[in-house]
């Protein structure tokens, strides 16, 4: 057991360099600020303007998501993870059974590799277009932020005609998606793909050579490579550190890897944006660079949409059969009731698996171990963003107040995720 | 090229019996997961070393994760925490794992090795107790410092202890 400390008492922190004399003040920054987007403190040092040392905090928003995994089965914990990082829900539920399909041993069907693939797309686009907004936001440019949400309505309008809900998704289920898209969804994905370039050549116009938003982002925050790769960051904020890593690339899954619809064809092309200077403006840079890159892959994908099943075959036992068939068939309904029976169900085997997907902050994995039982034995999430935040106090320490907003935006650090 | 891994291990550490297996022993899908045991006396030495190999290279500390494995099937010991590492300019992966047991399950701090461990051991310490030797700053994360239980262990109920209903109101005075 810890000992107890007052809630008030800032502890030294161990990153604090050296300063010459002077006032130095401390500042609480947050729980609830509006440049934190959502819920985590930070104790600054500051002299003047200039952070001595910063200590975050963490922990507002722990609601045990780990611990309600290992009373739900593996279809039940979809609902959670779409509460993980909200920005981009779907990604979320696709890295989630992507690791029970790992521990199953199920190959999904093409179409639904292809469909997961556009939708963790879409999702990357999402979750790019709010922190690129929200970050030029907190710096004073808010338009930026208000075409990003256009867009991003646009992409929860193409999430809903999928699964009925645009925010708490929940739409793959183990072994496949909980309903087949429908007729009309590619049109209207074809239709956002080719309205989404000029909103980025927009955004792209309003900042990339806007001298304020240059001067308040480049050389700050600045993380090298070796400590990027040291630090645990992934995704976005290393590869602008010069990290040459893409989990789509160095670990393929679904339509990334060659031969995924089982007919030989190659894996979606596109290209990882990487950039070397390792700051505020790389990351931002880098970011715009990634959603063309998946506006590429869903361009690909929705004009070769495999036909077949979306589901695995009823026979696996590992999804429920169709409404048709249940009604019509005494098969169809004795595998309903064996896939919804809480003393049947389906069952992994005993042991411990891996899986881990690039989203847009980076390395969402999920380590699963299972007893056999119908639930999870642990279901540990490995987020992208408690990673790519505790570093934060190294990106910081000598820089303005004014510049804690812009490296936080730049890490896109989703609370819900952190502390699950 | 896993295979190379073990191989240079068995090299280095011939006395030690490191049990590599697959984390999955029957079935799953993708490419196989390898993890090794260590036992806590010598993780540091062993760690170190998968670090700094050319042949290993494993310098990034993918994930740090606690399991309680009181009442799995043929478990022995109480506690694991899983080191997830990965080799960024090789691209491998390999699990390793260390057991702690009740009354005070210790391991060493791995911060030295990877600075990307002090969250997540501060994690495992919060949600498991498993104090790590030679951290930094080993206070909790997620749950508040009065806290006086460990949630993710499996003997915690899962609605609580009655925490959400029994708590100490702060005031403005008493803040």
């Amino acid at each position: 057991m810890s000992s107890p400390a007052t809630l008030t008492a800032p502890e030294p922190s161990r990153f604090a360099p050296e300063h010459p004399g002077g006032d130095v003040w401390v500042l609480n920054f947050g729980p609830q600020h509006p440049a934190t987007h959502t819920t985590f403190r930070l104790v600054l040092e500051l002299d003047g303007e200039t952070v001595l040392a910063c200590t975050p905090h963490i922990g507002y928003l722990h609601s045990g998501f780990e611990k309600l995994g290992e009373h739900l089965d593996y279809n039940q914990y979809v609902t959670i993870t779409d509460r993980m990082n909200y920005v981009s829900p779907m990604a979320n539920n696709i890295a989630w059974h992507a690791a029970c399909e790992r521990l199953f041993g199920v190959a999904i069907t093409p179409r639904c590799k292809a469909i997961r693939t556009i939708i963790a797309e879409l999702a990357r686009i999402q979750d790019h277009l709010l922190c690129i907004g929200a970050g030029a936001l907190d710096l004073g440019g808010l338009t930026a932020f208000l075409y990003g949400f256009n867009e991003r309505e646009a992409i929860n309008d193409l999430f809903e005609e999928v699964c009925g809900a645009r925010f708490t998704t929940s739409y793959t289920r183990v072994g496949g998606l909980s309903m087949d898209v429908s007729a009309e969804w590619p049109g209207q994905v074809r239709s956002f793909a080719r309205a989404l370039p000029r909103t980025l050549d927009d955004i792209d116009a309003l900042l990339t050579r806007n001298r304020i938003f240059m001067e308040r982002t480049r050389g700050i925050g600045y993380l090298g490579r070796e400590d990027a790769i040291a630090w645990s960051v992934t995704g976005p904020v290393a590869r602008a550190s010069g990290v040459h890593r893409d989990l789509r690339k160095d670990e393929p899954y679904l339509c990334y890897a060659d031969n995924w619809d089982d007919r030989g064809s190659p894996g979606v092309p596109f290209k990882v944006p990487v950039c070397t200077l390792g700051d505020v403006y790389g990351r931002y840079l880098v970011r715009l660079e990634e959603m063309r890159q998946s506006l590429a892959i869903i361009e690909t994908l929705i004009d070769n949409l495999p036909a077949g099943p979306v589901n695995v075959s009823p026979e696996s036992k590992m999804v429920l059969p169709d409404k048709r068939e249940v009604y019509f068939s005494i098969e169809g309904l004795i595998h309903h009731f064996e896939g919804i029976m809480t003393n049947r169900g389906f069952h992994p085997p005993i042991g411990e698996a891996y899986a881990a997907q690039e989203t847009a902050n980076g390395e969402l994995g999920f380590y699963l171990a299972s007893d056999g039982g119908r639930c999870p034995y642990r279901a540990r999430c490995r987020p992208p963003s408690f990673y790519n935040y505790q570093c934060f106090p190294r990106l910081i320490i000598g820089h303005q107040i004014s510049d804690v907003v812009a490296v936080l935006g730049s890490l896109n650090i989703i609370a819900a995720e952190l502390d699950r | 090229m896993d295979t190379d891994v073990i191989q240079a291990l068995h090299e280095r550490f011939p006395e030690i019996d490191f049990r590599a297996g697959p984390l999955l022993p029957a079935g799953g899908g993708g490419p196989q997961q390898i993890c090794i045991r260590v036992e806590a006396a010598r993780l540091l030495e062993v760690l170190g070393f998968l670090r700094d190999d050319p042949r290993t290279r494993f310098d990034q500390l993918a994930d740090l994760a606690g399991i309680d494995y009181l009442n799995y099937p043929e478990a022995r010991d109480r506690y694991a925490v899983v080191y997830a590492l990965l080799s960024v300019p090789h691209g491998h992966r390999l699990w390793v794992k260390c057991l702690a047991n009740d009354p005070d399950p210790r391991l060493p701090s791995v911060c030295p090795i990877w600075k990307g461990a002090e969250w997540p051991e501060r994690e495992v310490y919060d949600l498991f107790g498993i104090r790590f030797d030679g951290h930094p700053d080993m206070r909790r994360i997620l749950t508040w410092d009065g806290f006086a239980a460990h949630p993710l262990r499996k003997d915690y109920p899962l609605r609580g202890r009655g925490e959400r209903t029994s708590f100490e109101e702060v005031t403005r005075e008493s803040a």
